[in-house]
């Protein structure tokens, strides 16, 4: 079996279940914590599929997109909790 | 060489597979950070060293590099940011948590962690029990 084959057929779908499961917590989540932490691991599996991505087309350019969702990661969780913070102490 | 890169990214996407399921089997928001974000990172960092090994170009390689070690830096302090800040709304732990080490630790008005109990720490915990 082709590496490209492989890849396509097998690991991007076993990365999509991720997500769908990913997505089952953020839609079912009961707390705002639980939907910020669902958020994070949503983008971080993104981060993934791009790489993966970029192997399949042959195209390293992806990779870049890749480093600007790890930064937007850090800063959704960041900002998230500073104003769940800032929330509860009004 | 396709060998090395096809169980690079096996691995990674298992791990990966694994947090997944773990976000939706877990408890606890603590449970759930605590799953996701070190199966998370691992598995990134896998899939991330089969694409460096694919391309073998210092470009790409260094920059592959970067992105593992600001995930690496960035994912425990998101992960504790956010605990911290859920610890403070009060968000109930599991029920069949044996240990609580930060009960009575923290103080609700300052945000400031301290070994020995607040002032105002009795009264809340007589109030809460």
């Amino acid at each position: 079996m082709n590496l490209y084959n492989y890849l396509y057929y097998i690991l991007l779908p076993l990365l999509a279940i991720a997500v769908l499961l990913v997505f089952y917590r953020f839609y079912k989540g009961p707390t705002l914590s639980d939907r910020v932490v669902a958020l994070e691991l949503l983008i971080s599996i993104g981060i993934g599929i791009i790489a993966l991505h970029s192997i399949i087309t042959k195209q390293p350019t992806f990779l870049d997109n890749a480093m600007i969702l790890a930064l937007i990661a850090f800063l959704t969780t960041t900002a998230f909790s500073y104003y769940l913070e800032k929330r509860k102490k009004k | 060489m396709d060998i090395i890169i096809a169980v690079l990214a096996t691995l990674g996407t298992i791990f990966i597979l694994l947090a997944g399921v773990g976000i939706v089997r877990m408890p606890d928001l603590y449970l759930r950070i605590s799953v996701t974000t070190k199966a998370a990172t691992l598995g990134i960092g896998l899939i991330l060293g089969g694409a460096a090994v694919y391309f073998k170009d210092t470009g790409v390689t260094s920059r592959v590099l970067a992105i593992i070690f600001f995930m690496l830096l960035t994912a425990p302090i998101g992960a504790h940011l956010i605990g911290r800040a859920s610890y403070f709304i009060g968000l109930p732990l599991w029920g069949k948590t044996k240990y609580n080490d930060l009960k009575g630790k923290y103080d609700r008005d300052s945000h400031e962690c301290s070994s020995r109990k607040p002032a105002n720490e009795e009264e809340t915990e007589e109030q809460s029990s």
